[in-house]
């Protein structure tokens, strides 16, 4: 990392650096392109992979972090920082054109906290309605419910999209029009039976080709992030939970993780077998409903209830271990709530040979399938720089061939101590996406396998102080997801409630890269290809 | 007189007694007004009662592939389930639109069930239970089914839904290139039979070896398999069940229809499949007549179970065969949809019409 703090101080000398185990450089507006390009073209260890953009109010100043890594090594991380002390009309530049993941989550800062990015091509509020009055993330918003009020009356869409261009004449405002003026315009989403939750694609569509897509977003936005900087620490995990519902006990584990690992609780080796089997446990469940998800959105019926026959199994065992079965509430800061219950390695070790059985069922009922081959190989092409740039990690990221798993590049928890492939296909297309998930499920039970008759004793739950205080910081902790890389960000002034807490939703990505992905080709397939890439709305909209 | 004897439950017992007393009674148009009032009642609660039974059958027989019960809660085994499903649809609401095309919307469904219908009929059922018997019956069957794609595609056009527009189109495409595979199929049978009547036909096939699948050997159950394909894929069911696909299209053409008017395509989907499988039934397995194998004992039990009890079992297998089918596959996309009509059936079907016509002309078939 010595050689990229020289190559950052090479290309921008007044970067300040900050003492921290990341690599934490803070640079002025002007310089952060250059700097963001520099890193990115380093031929060593290029910072190809945005991981996230959090947007910042910092009182005096706003400003964004960028949390970088690199496709090559997704363990190197690289934070970099922006400010600017202009509140009233905050600008700064676009990152849109070196990471295309940019584009959403600048539109998401823009949302949220007003700030503008000169050269992206699309500067319309994510999320927020463009009429909403105030920056709900700012620390002076005013939450008055009088300033918005709910209406019923009936929007239109306006498909006009303001931005700021750099020319050499100076910035210039602009409108520009997603679509063009006789496009055959369809919505699917929000209320669409194969959008697996509220999200809206406006398509356009020549026929029955896809032309363009246009992502609206929002529609069960929560504000969680801004609610839980009203909030203590153990009262926000819950949210996690309700972020991605499919993942929802390896988000609370991130948070679990992050909060720990500030107020350096040390939990016992017990509760780290628990979460492990239980993240796992999660993680084929997960797995099973995508793949019934998207044999469904493919249209056999017959596939989806086969996937949900399995994973019932699953939620019986976490409805006895936690009394939940799909939100399980089950990690807590110090360990996990409750201790396994008697026969839980039993229940446990009666599944894995049923999933077994049950996996080559799928194979032999719709992995060989000569229709569902048809309608999965050679569509839906990502190729693995589209997965980086675009951010898509994940078991779709690594069916465009990116070795992107944080569980053996960046080893939480126990996951050093386990053996396991990580299923790295490259074919690109649906097919490798739904294989690789099918692939994951065996992984996901060879660790269980370990596990299971190993559990240590001990306590589940280790004591903590009543009230927990992090100190002041900030923090980061990523787990692999079901769906993907998801991060937990942390800025603490020392309170019992975060200063910001920003979540990295593998979702957002993967809706990110469905325009591309979906172009030329057609509607049905817009439809499976969603379902290989899998995504959860409540992620997105946090 | 053995062979009256050894039909003891057919019902043209019933028609003839019926038909006997109304020409006694009554002056010959008054009979046959009373004839055509009861034919119609009759085929008119036939066609309902089939329904009910083939989506009670639908979805016990799709929840059992499924792993689930299925119905089992109104009646025993919840047979009592889809009526008391008709009895909600025909009370249900019908919400009017506001911004459809208001006369062609509401006559769709018209179109559809009464292509249906008018196909029902035509039907020979059993030993003399056929309502419509034209000699040129299977190109009547042929014609006055094509007529429900109208009814589809003006309900899509005038739902001014762009779903069902697209669903419309869809069906439009896939129906009048799968209609092609049909009738070529058909034809392949009637250059083999000779006739196009529905009764002849099913005369003609006597004993099993005289069926039409057997005599016509390679060359007919190529047409079967054919005919079987593109019948399913006409029925707009998966996995060609792209015009309704609700993954893509929420409901497709029938999106914006409600209570008895959606009921009607739904019906007709139903009745539509059923009459697919009883025409295949027809043309190649014999229709009504029992398993004969021209040794007496055997068949003469074979003809003590009636003659429409035949042709049921025959027609709700291919049905099973269908749903089998359908719950099995996943759905194909359109232009895959037309590739496999136009660029492997089509070509199959005429070759092997021609195939057919050589067995005929030389005498290659089973006599």
């Amino acid at each position: 990392m010595e050689k990229i703090k020289d190559l950052i101080l090479r290309t921008v000398p007044e970067a300040v650096f900050e003492e921290k185990k990341q690599l934490t450089v803070s640079v002025e507006p002007n310089k952060l392109h250059l700097l963001a390009e520099t890193l990115y073209g380093n031929a060593e260890l290029p910072f190809d992979y945005l991981v996230m953009m959090v947007g910042m109010d910092w009182g005096d100043t706003l400003g964004v972090i960028y949390l970088l890594s690199s496709s090559k090594d997704v363990s190197k991380e690289v934070v970099l920082k922006t400010a600017t002390a202009d509140r009233v009309n905050p600008l700064l530049y676009s990152v849109t054109d070196i990471w295309e993941t940019a584009h959403l989550n600048e539109r998401e800062v823009y949302g949220l906290l007003g700030i503008r990015f000169i050269n992206n091509p699309d500067m319309r509020r994510f999320f927020l309605n463009s009429d909403w009055k105030g920056f709900p993330l700012r620390k002076d918003y005013d939450p008055d419910s009088a300033l918005n009020p709910v209406s019923v009356e009936s929007k239109e869409i306006v498909d006009v999209a303001p931005r700021i261009m750099e020319t050499p004449q100076g910035l210039k405002e602009e409108k520009v029009n997603i679509f063009e003026e006789d496009d055959y315009i369809i919505n699917i989403g929000p209320q669409h039976p194969s959008m697996h939750g509220v999200m809206h694609f406006r398509t356009a569509l020549d026929g029955e080709i896809v032309k363009k897509i246009d992502i609206h977003s929002g529609y069960i936005h929560r504000g969680i992030e801004k609610l839980s900087e009203s909030l203590a620490y153990p009262q926000i995990l819950h949210f996690t939970d309700r972020l991605d519902y499919l993942s929802a006990n390896i988000n609370r584990h991130a948070l679990c993780m992050c909060v720990e690992k500030a107020a350096e609780i040390e939990i016992s080796e017990r509760a780290q077998y628990i979460r492990v089997i239980t993240d796992e446990l999660n993680r084929i469940q997960s797995h099973l409903l995508a793949w019934a998800a998207m044999c469904n959105d493919l249209g056999s019926t017959t596939a989806f209830i086969y996937g949900f026959r399995e994973r019932e199994m699953i939620l019986d065992i976490f409805e006895k271990t936690s009394g939940g079965r799909l939100i399980i509430n089950y990690n807590v800061v110090g360990g996990v709530m409750f201790d396994i219950y008697d026969n839980f390695q039993k229940d446990v070790k009666a599944f894995i040979p049923v999933m077994r059985e049950a996996l080559k069922e799928y194979h032999r009922l719709f992995s060989g399938n000569v229709i569902a081959l048809g309608r999965m190989r050679k569509i839906g092409m990502m190729s693995k720089e589209d997965a980086i740039t675009y951010g898509v990690s994940g078991a779709s990221g690594r069916a465009s061939g990116w070795s992107c798993d944080i569980r053996k590049h960046v080893p939480y928890s126990i996951y050093d101590k386990v053996d396991f492939k990580e299923i790295i296909r490259d074919e690109c297309d649906s097919y490798a996406r739904y294989m690789v998930r099918l692939d994951e499920i065996e992984e996901s039970l060879k660790i269980i396998e370990q596990l299971i008759d190993n559990i240590p004793a001990g306590e589940h739950l280790v004591k903590t102080k009543p009230i927990i205080k992090l100190p002041e910081g900030s923090y980061f902790q990523r787990v692999e997801t079901g769906r993907g890389d998801f991060g937990v960000f942390i800025e603490s002034r020392g309170d019992k409630t975060p200063y910001r807490i920003k979540f990295r939703s593998p979702s957002m990505v993967l809706v990110s890269a469905m325009p591309l992905i979906c172009k030329g080709e057609k509607l049905a397939d817009l439809i499976g290809i969603g379902g290989s890439m899998d995504y959860v709305i409540p992620d997105i909209d946090r | 007189m053995l062979l009256e004897i050894s039909h003891p439950a057919e019902l043209y017992h019933l028609t003839n007694w019926l038909d006997t007393i109304l020409q006694e009674n009554l002056p010959e148009w008054g009979a046959l007004l009373v004839k055509f009032v009861l034919i119609g009642v009759a085929l008119l609660s036939a066609y309902a009662v089939i329904a009910l039974l083939l989506i009670y059958g639908e979805r016990k027989i799709t929840a059992f592939f499924q792993c689930r019960y299925g119905p089992n809660r109104v009646g025993k085994w919840g047979i009592i389930q889809s009526v008391a499903d008709m009895i909600k649809i025909l009370i249900k609401e019908i919400i009017y639109i506001d911004n459809v095309d208001k006369f062609l919307f509401y006559a769709a469904p018209f179109f559809v069930i009464v292509a249906s219908m008018l196909t029902f009929g035509a039907i020979p059922f059993g030993r003399g239970l056929q309502a419509v018997d034209f000699d040129n019956g299977i190109f009547y069957v042929l014609a006055v089914s094509s007529i429900s794609i109208i009814g589809v595609l003006l309900a899509g056009w005038a739902s001014n839904n762009k779903y069902s527009m697209i669903g419309a189109m869809r069906s439009g495409a896939q129906f009048v290139s799968y209609e092609l595979s049909a009738a070529l199929a058909l034809m392949t049978v009637v250059v083999l039979s000779g006739t196009m009547n529905l009764s002849t036909i099913v005369a003609q096939q006597e004993y099993v070896y005289n069926w039409n699948i057997v005599r016509g050997h390679i060359p007919a159950i190529i047409a079967f398999v054919l005919y079987l394909i593109s019948g399913h894929a006409e029925t707009n069911r998966g996995p060609f069940d792209l015009p309704e696909a609700e993954s893509e299209l929420t409901a497709g053409y029938h999106t914006e229809y409600s209570g008895l008017q959606f009921g009607f395509f739904y019906l007709a989907e139903y009745l539509n499949m059923f009459i697919i499988a009883s025409i295949a039934t027809t043309v190649f397995l014999g229709g009504w007549q029992p398993i004969q194998i021209g040794v007496e004992g055997f068949d003469q039990i074979m003809n003590y179970i009636p003659s429409f009890v035949w042709f049921f079992g025959k027609a709700f297998f291919l049905v099973f065969l269908s749903l089998w089918v359908r719950w099995t596959f996943p759905r194909l996309r359109i232009d895959q949809l037309l590739n496999l009509e136009w660029k492997y059936m089509l070509p199959i079907n005429m070759v092997n019409l021609v195939v057919m016509v050589i067995v005929v002309v030389y005498g290659f078939y089973i006599k």
